[in-house]
């Protein structure tokens, strides 16, 4: 079982924790086209690699991101969202 | 037992053949004579005895058959990987003799014999072997494909080892949480070593060892000297005066899992530990030289013969040849020596043979010593249960047997020390990367995870000093690790002189039997032929022989077939590499795995009521719901039925407080909701409620419910029960992504609901309501807020069954309360509970549809015929640019309501039975029931567009082919208008 780190309540384990999907930005609906539209939907990049994703900490109810290199199966970091698209 | 005869049993266990006087350190309680049954034979031994080591002392070393040839064999490790003396009980098909200790009265058999050890049908096969090369079966037994099962019956009954007793009783075993900052695997020189460098820079310490007691190496391998016991006495002393170090003996690390998750498996129960850092000083194992009748009872390891003699004081050999190509050979044969052993020769397999302080020692017991040669063959003695002799060959420079000549020596047992491969299961399961090193001839760590350490053996360090360091260096480094200090003490290990692993301990020989593998009885030959047939790859050489697939895995035999195969490929070993390493370790038994069922139950506050009153429940999500309430002398259908009845014609109540409620508020709260549903709430007055459809971001549907508004900045939200964890989930992310001001509490726990409907709902409420609930106070869509008998709640008109209806919501602590009381005041009116079958077919009778009942994951409100409550002109919502491109597209089915004929008296279709148009699927049942209210069968289905239309006749086909008219309906079936919610 791995462990997580929550930025509110720290290293936790993995079971108290729900995942959110891949971190992606939402291309103005307005401005977007179909294929951009459904690209932003439908698809996802399964290449092993550092991936950015939401994960929820059930307990408490914090939704926070972590960058995860899925090739190594390590979580690099986590950080709450800010708003920012990036965070560094 | 009295005292007496517990000595006189002890002086009998003691008088067995090839148990010695006692030895210092010793595993055995000669105060604690045993005796068990093996085979229909008695034997004696002690409490500390494993059932091996006692047998061995009676002088019997033949101890099982093998599984194909059914060969006799014996004792080979001592260490856990003797899977020809598996042996079974009544309980326990897999009793490892090698290390399960031996017990009073215990009834053992072996695993593989048809009619007994000695008489064994199967000990034919042997004669056969020529016939029988790996992969025989695959080959053979396929055609004519009618023989098949034939050939399956008989292939059941010969493989397969012990058998389970489906009688055995259940057993549960606990589990343990814990955890350490630096977890030693191995307590062996090293491993203790490690323990208290980490230890004494301040780290918490756990060592596990799979043995019974610690010490590894330092238990056994004296060579003839007293220098091992002495310093595992020092080692023990500091560790057992360290507080921070605890011993966990009998432990076995089964298994490395994410993150220094470490499975430890005792007899008793499964440890889960949760470690800062590991260290891995889990040894090696010996590995077998390959010769023809390597198997034979009485050829084992040398280590095996070193711990039946210093842990059991059991000789297993009274004169023996010591086949070698390292000191451990050397040292093994001074044990065998201060045992009262004889050894007739050393053959060393090195042309230099050996070079240190140990060759004088044993040339100077007067041991003869043949460097250079090799064991061609062992010959049995004429029972074929032992061993009588050892044919020794010169080997010539080139590593090439010279046939000529050769020398025989008679003994009883052949020991083996010609190398070892690293115990590094763990290492390779936690990610470690190996190099093999071809000074030392062993796969060694190269690249390790980074709070993983290894030490010892398992890294390629065999001389005993520089153990003690390069465990000294592994505790530094992970209790550094770990986060404690430690004074940058550098540790300098010395390289290894030169390994103790011969490159190629094979001799092949014409007549074979030169085993490989002696779980899956392969022979040299087996892996010619694999090559010949070109499964040439470690991976397919697996497959194809089958070899370190029995139950040691690969222990013993991988290491030689990787040598085998990179010989005849004439390729390096690092470039044929070597085959998964899985988790478990050693076999876990089933009992320690598995736990008992944990499914967490949600009940509302009002289930008491519910089974006073006899519902029968269902699971809904993680919710028990009343599906309906048992009535004495009616079926379950005609109970449903008027439960649905009293409902339409007086009033009934509903539970659904397993409804998701939110409560949402905020400056940003409207501009949330509409964001979030489809509809429009920027406009929706105080004191209404509205349907709310929730989509995802593809414009499916996924959640409907209603929201209220409370106050301008205060909303109150409906969901389904089942996804009322999710949506809340969903919504705050999207509260945070959008930066909005809002507050978002899930009230589903702390908020019981009821819905009180039918004509007489208004006379049930009114009398216990402190506000005026007329049509004219309380208008449909209407929320309030009051009290109800007291307790403070709000109300909401709602209509989805079809009838004047109020969805109560209290405190869930006053939940009981309020129900009685309506429950006291229907009684006037008839009233009656229903559960979720009537809500159901009182939904479907409207037209509702159920969310994931009537929809599925591909279902956008288009499909769903809710189009209507999409406000698709609105600046945003969850899923409307995609609705933007789906209502461009042509529509694949719709749902649509449909009705069978009045006067239809056959089968009733079902969910999911198909709609048939001239042959073709044209659509699908999703939601059916015979309504009374409307005296026909109707229901909801799929349909291809083109067919949509009011008054066309389908056909759906039951289960068994039969076609069922239908005609396409309008819904709502009942009451279209809405005329009788609205009241």
């Amino acid at each position: 079982m791995k462990l997580l780190t929550c930025p509110i309540n720290g290293t936790r384990p993995l079971q108290e924790f729900t995942w959110g999907g891949e971190f992606r930005e939402m291309p103005d609906p307005e401005q977007a086209t179909d294929e951009e539209w459904a690209d932003y939907v439908f698809n996802r990049s399964g290449a092993p690699g550092v991936k950015k994703e939401w994960w929820h900490h059930t307990a408490s109810g914090v939704w926070f991101i972590a960058e995860r290199d899925t090739e190594r199966d390590i979580v690099l970091r986590t950080y709450l969202y800010t708003g920012k698209m990036s965070d560094d | 037992m009295t005292d007496l005869s517990n000595q006189q049993a002890a002086s009998n266990a003691a008088l067995e053949k090839n148990r010695m006087a006692r030895q210092d350190g010793e595993w055995i309680d000669r105060n604690q004579p045993l005796h068990f049954v093996f085979e229909g034979k008695t034997y004696s031994g002690f409490v500390g005895d494993t059932i091996s080591s006692a047998i061995a002392a009676s002088g019997n070393l033949f101890m099982g058959r093998s599984f194909k040839y059914h060969r006799p064999r014996g004792i080979l490790s001592m260490s856990n990987h003797d899977i020809n003396t598996m042996m079974q009980d009544d309980q326990d098909p897999t009793i490892r003799a090698d290390v399960v200790l031996a017990q009073n009265g215990m009834q053992l058999r072996t695993v593989n014999t048809f009619g007994g050890l000695k008489s064994d049908r199967g000990r034919y096969m042997n004669c056969l072997s020529r016939f029988l090369p790996a992969g025989f079966y695959y080959k053979t037994f396929h055609t004519p494909k009618w023989l098949f099962p034939m050939w399956e019956k008989m292939f059941r009954t010969l493989t397969g080892l012990g058998k389970v007793n489906f009688e055995t009783p259940r057993r549960y075993t606990a589990k343990r949480y814990a955890f350490a900052d630096v977890l030693v695997i191995g307590s062996g020189p090293s491993g203790l070593s490690a323990a208290l460098a980490a230890a004494k820079a301040g780290a918490q310490v756990v060592v596990v060892d799979e043995n019974v007691r610690p010490g590894g190496s330092l238990t056994y391998d004296y060579g003839g000297m007293d220098e091992s016991p002495a310093l595992l006495g020092r080692l023990l002393s500091e560790v057992t005066a360290c507080e921070k170090i605890e011993i966990w003996a009998g432990t076995l690390a089964a298994g490395y899992y994410s993150d220094n998750w470490i499975a430890l498996v005792d007899d008793q129960r499964m440890t889960k530990m949760r470690a800062k850092t590991v260290v891995v000083a889990s040894g090696s194992y010996e590995q077998p030289c390959v010769f023809r009748n390597n198997d034979l009872p009485g050829v084992m390891m040398a280590s095996a013969a070193q711990r039946l003699l210093r842990r059991y004081a059991v000789r297993v050999g009274r004169n023996f040849v010591v086949l070698t190509s390292n000191s451990a050979g050397y040292r093994a044969a001074l044990d065998m020596v201060s045992g009262g052993a004889s050894v007739a020769a050393i053959v060393d397999m090195r042309p230099e043979g050996e070079l240190s302080h140990w060759h004088e020692l044993a040339a100077g017991l007067g041991i003869r010593i043949l460097a250079g040669h090799c064991i061609y063959e062992a010959i049995p003695e004429p029972g074929r249960y032992g061993v009588s002799a050892a044919v020794v060959k010169r080997l010539s420079s080139a590593g090439e047997i010279e046939q000529a000549g050769g020398v025989t020596f008679s003994c009883d047992a052949i020991l083996m020390a010609v190398g070892y491969a690293p115990a590094a299961n763990l290492l390779y399961q936690a990610g470690t990367k190996m190099r093999y090193s071809h000074e030392i001839e062993q796969f060694v760590p190269d690249l390790l995870p980074e709070s993983i350490f290894a030490c010892g053996r398992v890294n390629g360090v065999y001389t005993l000093s520089s153990r003690l360091l390069d465990g000294e260096r592994a505790g530094l480094e992970a209790a550094q690790k770990a986060g404690y200090v430690v004074e940058q003490k550098r540790v300098d290990v010395p390289a290894e002189p030169s390994g103790p692993t011969h490159p190629y301990p094979i001799i092949s020989h014409p007549k074979g039997m030169n085993f490989v593998d002696f779980d899956e009885d392969l022979h040299l030959r087996d892996f010619y032929v694999s090559v010949q047939e070109a499964f040439d790859n470690i991976e397919l050489m697996k497959r194809f022989t089958t070899v370190g697939m029995g139950p040691s895995q690969g222990k013993h035999s991988n290491m030689n077939a990787i040598r085998i195969l990179a010989r005849l490929k004439g390729k390096n070993i690092d470039e044929i590499g070597t085959t998964t390493a899985r988790p478990f370790f050693h076999p876990v038994k089933l009992s320690h795995l598995a736990g008992k069922g944990f499914t967490p139950e949600r009940l509302t506050p009002m289930h008491h009521r519910h089974q006073e009153l006899g519902a029968v429940f269902m699971d809904a999500g993680n919710w028990k719901r009343p599906e309906y309430y048992q009535i004495e002398g009616l079926s379950r259908i005609e109970a449903i039925r008027q439960e649905v009845r009293s409902v339409r014609t007086n009033v009934g109540m509903i539970d659904v407080g397993t409804l998701g409620k939110i409560e949402i508020f905020g400056p940003d709260a409207v501009l949330f909701i509409e964001r979030m549903y489809t509809g429009l709430f920027a406009k929706q007055a105080v004191g209404t409620t509205r349907y709310a459809l929730g989509l995802d971001e593809t414009g499916v549907v996924i959640d409907d419910g209603v929201v209220g508004r409370l106050a301008q900045e205060h909303f109150f939200v409906t969901t389904t029960t089942t996804g009322s964890a999710q949506i809340y989930r969903e919504m705050n992310r999207w509260a945070l992504l959008w930066k909005m001001n809002v507050g978002i509490v899930n009230a589903t726990g702390y908020m019981a609901a009821m819905n009180l409907a039918g004509p007489k709902s208004r006379a049930v409420l009114a009398p216990h309501c402190n506000i005026d609930v007329s049509d004219a106070s309380v208008p449909y869509l209407a929320l309030r807020t009051c009290e109800i008998g007291g307790v403070s709640a709000r109300i909401m008109r709602v209509g989805f069954v079809g009838e004047l209806g109020y969805e109560i919501h209290v405190p869930s602590e006053k939940g009981a309360y309020v129900w009685d009381l309506l429950m006291q005041e229907g009684q006037k009116y008839g009233i009656q509970p229903f559960g979720v079958e009537a809500q159901r077919i009182l939904r479907l009778e409207k037209g509702h549809i159920i969310v994931s009942q009537d929809t599925d994951g591909l279902t956008n409100p288009f499909d769903a015929a809710c189009g209507w409550a999409v406000k698709m002109n609105k600046p945003f919502f969850i899923g409307q640019r995609s609705l933007k491109i789906a209502q461009a597209t042509e529509r694949k089915q719709v749902l649509a309501g449909f009705a069978l004929a009045e006067n239809y008296r056959g089968e009733l279709p079902k969910e999911s039975h198909l709609l048939i148009e001239a042959g073709d699927i044209a659509g699908r049942i999703t939601s059916i029931t015979d309504s009374e209210a409307l005296g026909r069968v109707i229901g909801l289905c799929f349909v291809r567009p083109d067919l949509n239309e009011i008054g066309r006749m389908v056909q759906f086909r039951l289960s068994d082919g039969a076609l069922v008219p239908a005609q396409i309906v309008a819904t709502p079936f009942y009451d279209p208008d809405g005329m009788r919610q609205k009241v």
